[in-house]
């Protein structure tokens, strides 16, 4: 935002407008760059699953619409549902109906406020930004329970239901990964975390020490379980609820959750390549290659390969049954994190 | 506690596996094809839309008689004696003039019967298969090209409503 400010402050007679429109103009610029980052995100990260599970399924997925592997299909199907008919249940709750789909795109949406794209390219550096992101991940539950439980369905519930306890329980031991890597920079900044891994692969936290190595590990399964994808998809089991919480939506309000869900995707990969993949920063030293990707293509490039692998798992394994999930949770991923958060505290007193 | 640690390493060595499996078939050529464009060949004795040659028929309602959900319905009259004499084109004489000869596809179900009684191979199943339309009428296939010359037709062939 520091560099939209500068942008703007070069536009003659801008240090003339009232001090209020000077503070609210860079913060609706970067608003809405964001927001149409998250939405060309959210149709290419849809045309990208349908095409990786195509061609995983020895199909060809989308060929038609725009030519080109059909790369404008999530175009045409994104103005589709714009055009629907806009429906709401008649027993259900329509406020909080029509809220649950907003909190749950808010909940993705304000996570990209910390996300940093490049030294600049950040809109906010805050300096609780880690605890900034898991804070507003979990937003994203309070919207589909609420999407649930308005919907007045009996599948829409247990999904909520489902989403709830998986989310609650999941955020742990994914924040306990994440710890490890705060507890060795000292700071819960994003950018600090960033520079902190910066002069290429060997400075990763992946490669830096073993803990870290498996808190990756543990963080990515933890964030498949946080962003519902399989094989921790129960809260929309399409064989066994229809289609969890979003079953009674269509139409721009299922868009929405649509949407939600693979920005939410993009975002838990973004700060699995912010903590452990080095984010905006080389590969390569600066010593064996000319340093010569822009941070924020790079950083993309870090988080799409992280959602492609989430794809590539969502068809490598099936569904795990709920007793399932709550043991890998509470019974696998929480000691593991928790000897590792021991680990690394013991790396930060002895090994300096 | 040796199972416990026994069933993570094994969950790990089983996602990796799998993956492996998904990744080595992300790079295999497509099993489907585009079709309005690319069609499958399909195979010599694929069954399809029947096709009745009229001219070689000689009105014999054997195919009338062996299809299983009487789809096809055939009237004909006896050619009076003073009438050319025709024939087939393998050599059968056509003593009847089949003025309906009706193939409902809409009743037919493919099973190809009507065509192995045929004695002048003339009522065969091609390979065509992209025959939709938007009224189910326009599945009856009218064959029959002469018109009655001694009798009325007996009963009305349109589909009943």
């Amino acid at each position: 935002m520091e560099s939209i400010r500068q942008l703007l402050a070069s536009i003659p007679n801008y240090s003339a407008l009232p001090e209020i429109l000077r503070d609210f103009i860079p913060m609706l610029v970067s608003c809405v760059i964001v927001l149409l980052y998250v939405a060309v995100l959210g149709m290419f990260l849809v045309w990208l699953e349908r095409k990786v599970s195509a061609h995983m399924q020895d199909r060809l997925g989308p060929m038609y619409v725009g030519g080109w592997h059909g790369w404008a299909q999530s175009l045409a199907d994104g103005i589709k549902l714009l055009l629907k008919e806009d429906m709401i249940p008649s027993s259900a709750d329509p406020l909080l109906f029509k809220l649950a789909p907003m909190m749950v795109f808010v909940g993705a949406f304000a996570a990209f406020v910390v996300l940093p794209f490049g030294l600049s390219s950040i809109v906010a550096d805050l300096n609780v930004g880690v605890l900034y992101l898991l804070a507003v991940a979990s937003l994203s539950v309070v919207g589909i329970i609420m999407g649930g439980w308005a919907s007045n369905n009996k599948y829409a519930l247990y999904g909520g239901m489902r989403s709830a306890a998986q989310i609650i329980s999941y955020e742990i031991p994914a924040s306990l990964a994440l710890m490890t890597v705060v507890v060795q920079v000292g700071s819960l900044s994003m950018q600090d975390i960033v520079l902190a891994q910066q002069g290429g692969i060997h400075k990763w936290f992946l490669f830096r020490n073993p803990f870290t190595f498996v808190a990756f590990f543990i963080y990515f399964v933890c964030s498949l379980a946080e962003v519902n994808r399989t094989p921790f998809d129960i809260p929309e089991a399409e064989s066994e609820l229809v289609a969890g919480y979003h079953t009674e939506y269509s139409g721009m309000r299922f868009a929405f959750f649509m949407l939600a869900e693979y920005a939410n995707m993009f975002v838990v990969a973004g700060i699995a390549a912010t903590m452990f993949l080095g984010g905006w920063t080389q590969v390569l030293p600066a010593a064996l290659a000319p340093q010569l990707i822009p941070g924020p293509i790079l950083f993309s490039l870090k988080a799409l390969f992280l959602v492609f692998v989430q794809m590539w798992l969502r068809w490598s394994l099936p569904r795990l049954r709920v007793d399932q999930l709550m043991y890998l949770c509470w019974k696998v991923m929480l000691p593991v994190s928790m000897v590792l958060i021991l680990g690394v505290g013991f790396l930060a007193v002895y090994w300096k | 506690m040796s199972t416990y640690f026994k069933d993570i390493f094994s969950a790990v060595l089983t996602t990796l596996i799998a993956m492996r499996i998904t990744f080595r078939h992300l790079f295999t050529p497509a099993v489907t094809v585009q079709y309005p464009t690319v069609k499958w060949n399909l195979p010599d004795r694929a069954r399809a839309r029947l096709f009745n040659k009229i001219e070689d028929c000689i009105g014999c309602g054997q195919c009338a008689r062996v299809c299983p959900t009487d789809c096809i319905d055939i009237e004909t009259e006896k050619r009076a004696k003073d009438e050319p004499e025709i024939f087939a084109s393998d050599g059968t004489p056509i003593k009847l003039r089949t003025y309906v000869f009706d193939i409902d596809m809409t009743k037919c179900c493919y099973c190809a019967l009507c065509t192995f009684p045929c004695p002048t191979y003339c009522l065969v199943m091609t390979k065509e298969y992209e025959y939709s339309v938007y009224d189910k009428k326009d599945h009856v296939y009218h064959f029959a090209v002469d018109k009655p010359l001694y009798a009325k037709p007996a009963k009305e062939h349109a589909p009943k409503a």
